[in-house]
């Protein structure tokens, strides 16, 4: 299934694997989003599916958001693409699944967010950093990034060195910072193979979804606070393609 | 009681003369100026700038006056309630910040330095040591956000104002509450300055910088008494430039 050429979506085994397609940067502007949300929503419609990983093609996991298109268009539009990321860090955050980013490539901004949204954070070892952008880029961080970021990277060093020295953390450095999970050697293809392969092991336990996605919401409760009303459950099955 | 300078993009704070750098109203005050002086010469001078707190002698600071306030309650709580705007200043700070912790930091004066983005500490000497569980104080509020923000593996914590664990820098530094330990005092003071000239050399936008600072701390901020600017603020600041 192909929902618009953004990105594309198959399954293996019990996972739902949705990779970002094309060699770009992956910027998250309203169509991506749109697109992402779509497929997300797909994969809580999915049946058997017990797991879902998220990967890209190319250099780039993705590069944040799409600053260039924000630049030309009225406030209300840019609001319109933070509250569209906020939704998807809902369906994210209340996916009813055990869920695993592939970083193939440079994580920038929300980017990063997007993968450190995840359960379970693969990454790429010989290629690509984790990079909180916005100090260099002269941009403030909104409450629910700073509040991904406080929940997701608990010490309080690590995340002063990626969110207030822009730090580029390689993958080695992620892992033993604790920031990501594990570091997967050889090219995208390897990394999607490690993350599916780590999300049929979540699947394989055969946990509730829902129980999950409740669990889930309750350890990062700061976070699914802030997004809650953007997305979830209500509002992905709004989201859902049209088939 | 405390000197201003500028060395470059770099502005130094020092801590002056040999005592124990007792955190009273008039040290206090003075802190105060020099911060907003620095905020307002910044301001000035545009970006890329980094603010390196360093104190003579054998103390960077001992904490509050008690000797000051003896018995009185009345002055314990006046000097408690100066601190906390003298934290506010720190954290927000247009620019990147450094405390160079020369000597001994006990109590407000460990928080003081914690109040700073990094810290380098001396190997040889000093002790950083939150005193209050064997003194027999209760933390006040807002010590205690700075602390659970700024130290935040659990056991280091717990180490910390628990235990009242008397912490020299190689521990401190396990414990994710030093960032760089150096051998002796001349290092102590060089080795701040040089990462504060790499932080400046960024030429991060200061009111940027400090959001970003308060929107990591927002319930140490808002402890502080620091108001955060409204999400509403930022996503008009959302034009990069990139």
């Amino acid at each position: 299934m192909d929902t618009g050429s953004l990105c594309t979506v198959e399954r293996r085994g019990r996972v739902h694997l949705i990779t970002i397609t094309g060699a770009g940067e992956h910027r998250l502007g309203l169509p991506l989003i749109s697109a992402l949300r779509a497929a997300v929503a797909g994969a809580r419609a999915s049946p058997g599916a017990g797991a879902l990983v998220l990967a890209a093609e190319g250099k780039y996991f993705s590069n944040g958001f799409d600053q260039a298109w924000a630049r030309t268009v009225p406030l209300h539009l840019q609001v319109s693409m933070s509250e569209g990321f906020r939704g998807l860090l809902a369906d994210l955050l209340a996916l009813p699944m055990p869920t695993v980013a592939a970083v193939t490539g440079h994580a920038a901004a929300a980017g990063c967010a997007l993968a450190l949204a995840h359960d379970t954070v693969v990454m790429r070892a010989s290629r690509g950093f984790l990079y909180m952008s916005e100090v260099d880029a002269g941009i403030k961080i909104v409450d629910y990034f700073a509040e991904l970021l406080r929940q997701k990277v608990p010490d309080a060093a690590t995340r002063r060195d990626m969110l207030l020295a822009g730090r580029k953390m390689t993958a080695a450095e992620a892992v033993r910072r604790g920031v990501v999970d594990a570091a997967a050697d050889g090219g995208v293809e390897d990394v999607v193979a490690a993350a599916v392969a780590a999300a049929e092991g979540l699947a394989a336990r055969g946990w509730d979804g829902e129980v999950v996605a409740e669990i889930r919401k309750a350890m990062w409760p700061a976070v699914w606070g802030k997004v809650k009303d953007y997305g979830g459950a209500e509002t992905a099955a709004a989201a859902r393609p049209r088939l | 009681m405390c000197t201003l300078e500028q060395r470059g993009r770099v502005f130094v704070l020092t801590l002056t003369g040999d005592g124990e750098h007792r955190l009273g109203i008039p040290l206090m005050a003075s802190i105060r100026s020099a911060l907003s002086s620095v905020a307002a010469q910044a301001a000035q001078d545009g970006p890329g700038a980094a603010l390196v707190t360093v104190a003579e002698g054998r103390f960077f600071s001992n904490g509050l006056d008690i000797g000051w306030v003896g018995t009185s309650r009345a002055r314990l709580t006046e000097l408690i309630d100066a601190l906390r705007p003298v934290a506010a200043d720190l954290l927000a700070l247009p620019m990147p910040t450094v405390a160079a912790v020369t000597g001994h930091a006990s109590a407000g004066g460990f928080l003081l330095a914690l109040c700073h983005d990094y810290r380098v500490m001396r190997a040889d000497r000093g002790v950083l040591y939150m005193s209050e569980v064997d003194l027999g104080f209760p933390l006040p509020p807002y010590f205690m956000a700075l602390l659970r923000a700024k130290i935040t593996a659990a056991q280091a914590l717990r180490d910390v104002v628990l235990r009242g664990a008397r912490i020299r820098a190689p521990q401190a530094k396990e414990m994710g509450i030093v960032d760089v330990v150096c051998p002796g005092a001349p290092e102590t003071v060089a080795e701040p300055l040089k990462l504060a000239e790499q932080l400046a050399a960024r030429k991060w936008d200061g009111a940027v910088y400090s959001a970003i600072r308060i929107s990591m701390f927002p319930d140490a901020c808002m402890s502080v008494g620091i108001v955060q600017g409204s999400d509403e603020d930022k996503a008009r600041n959302f034009g990069s430039r990139l």
